[in-house]
């Protein structure tokens, strides 16, 4: 026995702690986000599923299994060697720009609120391709804007060409879905990662100019859908359509408002568990922390936010490795104006798009990507004293 | 990291930071700043009332007899939110249910739109309620028939049936009561947003017109309200409140079954009666009243319509019906809303204005043929020379000649067209001594002020119509354009707004402007025969409950006194009595067993019927009885009926007859209405089982 024991005790020995490198902060605040997500999730759905003679956990269940399963894929994210990290890379996005072709094809993509964003799995499973490619577009841009000639410390011109292609194929792929809750966080990343990287202000002045004309011309030539007109119509005058888009955002303003300063109690929110407000589990979850947790809860939710977002622009400002502080910025500013558009959309100040809220939100694909995108900020941590 | 990233970074933390702030404020504007305004706005999203309309209070006789009750009917209701998405906005279903249910597609249509929805002028028969109740096309179908109708809800969308309370009005020997009674309908818009203390709900109904309407806050009760919390697919997963509903109290009223329909049927039979002697008769009015309290024992209006006709669905040709003009306006009551002239019912206020002008009442007066005045000949009514009189012979006899030059001389003194700065007037101050104007202060709505042409009356006339007859030619139709009615209108150009001598004399014998109500002249003989106590018009006596308590009492009131001498009080009365025993009603009441008081009148009516013929002379009888110690004022009105004694006089005696239990010329013992002489002060038992007077 006592050889392989020994060489056991010595692995042992030398093997360090499972959450080595770990950000205490940042895995406290998801872990307490993560846990407020699915009281949150379970208190959408209880009710309405009873009342509909339907198991009142489903939800909470499949919640938690997709927690599980994003937890196995930011542990793997954050211990995963860099070099494979860069490796797999290439393939991440190329699946994600497949999956954004599959959607697009009759019959394979789901449509949903008017986007066909959605890959129908079997056993009712769903997987939206738009989620994987935000990870895909952040480390393939932060891989090429990193790479530097020998004397420069910004990247090229070149680099910034050949990065904006990382991102402008699968953009363009999720602008025929369409979905433009996504593009603008992706652009929102984008242009974050290009202002960070170092380059030219040139580039970044540019590409804002890009981004404000190209949703001009994307509206004035009806690339955008007429359900997309009609939401931002409802933004400017909630009165536009009082059934469709300005129903939703007025039930959600009333859900949020009449939470007042301390809520009505979990599980106990009549807006809620009426259902008055659509989608609550996904896109208007916050609704359901607004009336029954109140200003308290959720201004307690926007604080860990903030928290989370201030300790990973902390590891972006004391890592020594462009590459990493460039994934850093590309996964701050993808949760930060995420969570922004979400939020203000539920608050009524920023214009209806469907997208989830980040590690509380129901939903497989989302609760993935953003989990991996915890992971990549734990693994460029992990590395500041490595 | 260059310098221009560590800057990228920070202008990025500055703005995330920023976007966070902004999300928190915004946060703290909607849940703490205006809390209060989403919460009331939550709620009202949430929950909803449902409303048991409470059982509405009875309508009985002063003996207990219903007049207005309630029963079960089987309502086919149609939801309009429902229809409305209907490819066909629901017209292939509305005819399916016509043939089913054998309605008229027409009215089905009719009834289902709201009132807002129709133009002017077509509104007749629309629904007074909301879009978002469910809008009955009829409240008495046949249970098979329902059937049909809720096991095919995919041939039927929206349309349901369900049992429902309705008003009945069961019509104990035939009695109408229409325009007393009123009905009962859903609640308008305007109902809901009314500003008074009621507080309605959208299911509701309320009384529209009549008692029902006068006295809709006793007979609604209060409803039962249930208060939930609904999910969006307005499941019910909480119930917050819940109150039963109070019934409804019940009104006793002063009336008798019997005599209202004995007063019904004698009003109908001298319309009948008048159009047999060639007169039009197209409407009248009967009011019969206890002259000591002024309580209404009758009420009667021609024509009338069936009460029930609400609740079993109106159909369109109904409802317009209701207020034709060749119909002769059936929704109208006649006895507080129609104003007539009084023509020789009126003489009575002459007969005061002589005496308090001097004249002396016992003298003897000439009655000749006709009396010029100015350059108009004015006669008899049956330009008869009667000889010399006493006025109260003239009273009897009817004569008017007397009047014209009495009035006539007091216009004269008065200062005629160039009036006196402090004319006598007295005949315009009897009519005041009289308080004709006064309201008789009845519980109906909707009474209408008679109206007494005085002084200031054609002042008020002349301002309003003054720029019409000074501008004839150009204002007046072709056909207005004869000589004489040029002439006419030239006169009241110049002066108008003046009593001339024509004015002076009509006023005296009741013609001309000044107009009354059937029943404030009612009113006025009720107070002759009492000595002079003019008493508030009333029908209900009481609210009580189905126990016998009683909630209120509705106790008569003096409204004022007539300003006459008692001693020409009498005078009068004696002249009351001459007409009947010698006088133009002796004829009339030959025989009777009962000593009646009155006074015929026969109305000139100028103006045209729809049809372009000329109108009938209006038929008044005023009268009470019995002549010593008066209990009962009777007065009725035939429009168009001729003359006072045959039409209306004929028609009163048989309102008598009833009342006091008269039958081949002499009072049969036990056979009066009231067989102790007077109504019942006591208040009767309610029973909510309906039965009819006599059935123990």
């Amino acid at each position: 026995m006592s050889q392989i024991t020994a060489r056991q005790n010595l692995y042992r020995k030398d093997r360090r702690s499972l959450f080595h490198g770990f950000d205490p902060v940042l895995t406290i605040v998801v872990g307490l986000l993560l846990f407020l997500g699915t009281l949150l999730v379970w208190a959408a759905t209880r009710d309405w599923y009873a009342r509909g003679g339907l198991d009142p956990q489903y939800y909470l269940k499949r919640h938690v299994i997709n927690i599980l399963i994003g937890a196995v894929l930011a542990y793997g994210v954050t211990v995963i060697d860099y070099r494979l990290l860069r490796a797999y890379t290439p393939i991440l996005w190329g699946a994600a720009v497949l999956g954004l072709l599959i959607v697009l094809i009759p019959g394979l993509g789901t449509e949903k609120n008017g986007a066909k964003a959605w890959i129908a799995l079997p056993g009712g499973f769903q997987i939206q391709p738009a989620e994987l490619a935000k990870v895909g577009i952040i480390i393939g841009m932060a891989m090429i804007l990193s790479e530097r000639s020998h004397d420069s410390d910004k990247p090229s011109n070149k680099n910034v060409l050949q990065s904006l292609a990382v991102a402008a194929l699968p953009v363009l792929l999720i602008i025929l879905q369409p979905d433009m809750g996504t593009i603008l966080i992706i652009a929102a990343s984008v242009v974050t990662m290009i202002a960070v990287s170092g380059t030219s202000s040139k580039w970044v002045v540019g590409l804002l100019l890009l981004a404000v004309s190209g949703g001009f011309i994307a509206v004035q030539a009806g690339v955008v859908s007429e359900y997309q007109v009609k939401r931002l119509q409802t933004f400017v005058d909630p009165n536009a359509d009082t059934q469709g888009s300005g129903y939703q955002l007025r039930q959600a303003r009333i859900t949020v408002g009449s939470g007042g300063l301390l809520g009505t109690g979990l599980f106990n929110g009549p807006q809620t568990s009426g259902r008055f407000v659509p989608e609550q589990q996904t896109d208007f979850i916050f609704t359901v922390a607004g009336e029954q947790l109140g200003f308290v809860g959720s201004g307690a939710i926007l604080i860990l936010y903030l928290i989370l977002l201030m300790r990973a622009f902390s590891i972006a400002r004391r890592t020594n490795d462009p590459f990493g502080r460039l994934v850093c910025t590309g996964v701050i500013a993808w949760f930060a104006f995420q969570m922004f558009e979400n939020i203000g959309m539920t608050l009524g100040m920023m214009p209806m798009t469907g997208v989830p809220l980040p590690f509380i939100s129901y939903g497989g694909s989302s609760m993935f990507a953003t989990l991996i995108g915890f992971g990549l900020l734990q693994n460029v941590h992990a590395r500041l004293r490595g | 990291m260059n310098n221009k990233s560590r800057l990228s970074l920070l202008v990025v933390q500055i703005l995330i930071v920023s976007l966070v702030m902004a999300l928190l404020g915004r946060l703290f504007f909607l849940q703490v700043a205006s809390g209060a305004k989403y919460q009331d706005a939550a709620i009202s999203i949430q929950s909803r009332d449902v409303i048991t309309p409470a059982i509405r209070g009875i309508i009985v006789d002063g003996s207990g007899v219903a007049l207005a009750s309630n029963k079960v009917g089987l309502a086919i209701t149609i939801d309009r939110i429902v229809v409305d998405e209907l490819s066909d906005k629901g017209v292939s279903l509305m005819q399916r249910l016509a043939n089913l249910l054998q309605l008229e597609y027409a009215d089905i249509y009719q009834n289902t739109r709201l009132c807002g929805e129709l133009p002017t002028g077509q509104k007749a028969g629309c629904w007074q309620g909301s879009r978002y109740q469910p809008i009955p096309i009829t409240k008495s179908a046949d249970p098979d028939t329902a059937i049909q109708i809720v096991e095919r809800a995919d041939l039927f969308p929206g349309v349901s049936a369900k049992p429902v309370a309705i008003r009945a009005y069961p019509s104990f020997y035939d009695v109408n009561a229409a325009h007393l009674l009123g009905y009962v309908g859903p609640l308008t818009e305007r109902d809901l947003l009314s500003t008074n203390d009621k507080q309605y709900f959208r299911s509701e109904s309320i009384g529209k017109t009549g008692l029902e309407i006068q006295y809709d806050s006793y007979l609604r009760g209060v409803p039962g309200i249930r208060t939930v919390i609904v999910d969006r697919k307005e499941s019910i997963t909480k119930e917050s409140q819940n109150t039963a509903s109070i019934d409804g109290d019940h009104l006793v009223t002063s009336l008798d079954v019997r005599l209202q329909a004995a007063t019904e049927k004698a009003l109908k039979d001298a319309v009948l009666r008048g159009r047999a002697n060639g007169y039009k008769s197209d409407s009248g009015a009967a009011v019969v009243m206890d002259v000591r309290t002024g309580r209404i024992l009758a009420m009667a209006s021609y024509p009338t319509y069936d009460p029930n006709s609400w609740e079993k669905g109106l159909t369109v040709q109904q409802a317009k019906d209701l207020f034709s003009e060749t119909k002769s306006v059936p929704a109208l009551n006649r006895a507080i809303q129609g104003l007539f002239a009084p023509a020789s019912t009126f003489k009575v206020i002459s007969v005061v204005a002589a005496d308090k002008a001097g004249y002396d009442l016992n003298a003897t007066y000439d009655c000749p043929s006709q009396v010029e005045v100015g350059t108009r000949t004015f006669r008899n009514f049956d330009s008869k020379n009667q000889g010399r009189m006493n006025i109260n012979t003239a009273i009897a006899v009817s004569c008017d000649t007397i009047w014209y030059q009495i009035a006539f001389d007091e216009w004269l003194r008065d200062g005629g067209l160039k009036p006196k700065s402090n004319p006598n007037d007295y005949f315009f101050k009897a009519a005041e001594a009289f308080k004709l104007t006064d309201r008789v202060g009845i519980d109906l709505p909707a009474e209408s002020a008679s109206r007494i042409a005085d002084r200031e009356y054609k002042k008020s006339w002349y301002e309003q119509n003054k720029d019409f007859y000074c501008n004839y030619k150009e204002r007046a139709k072709k056909d207005q354009q004869s000589a004489f009615l040029i002439q006419l209108a030239a006169e009241n150009c110049v002066d108008g707004d003046k009593v001339r001598a024509g004015d002076a004399v009509n006023f005296s014998i009741g013609q001309g402007d000044t107009v009354l109500t059937p029943l404030k002249l009612t009113q006025t003989y009720a107070a002759i025969a009492n000595g002079g106590t003019i008493w508030q018009a009333l029908v209900g006596k009481a609210i009580v409950k189905t126990d016998g308590t009683v909630v209120e009492r509705f106790t008569p009131q003096k409204l004022g006194t007539l300003d006459v001498k008692p001693s020409t009080i009498k005078f009068l009365q004696s002249g009351l009595r001459q007409v009947v025993v010698r006088g133009t009603a002796a004829g009339v009441f030959s025989g009777f067993p009962i000593e009646v008081s009155g006074k015929t009148g026969t109305g000139e009516v100028f103006g045209r019927n729809p049809d372009g013929s000329a109108k009938d002379d209006t038929s008044w009888f005023a009268s009470y009885a019995p002549t010593n110690n008066p209990r009962y004022a009777v007065t009725m009105m035939i429009g168009q009926g001729g003359f006072g004694a045959s039409t209306s006089g004929v028609g009163v005696r048989a309102i008598y007859s009833t009342l006091f239990g008269v039958t081949g010329g002499r009072v049969v013992p036990g056979e009066a209405i009231f067989p102790e002489g007077k109504p019942p002060e006591q208040l009767p038992k309610i029973s909510l089982v309906i039965k009819k007077k006599g059935e123990q």
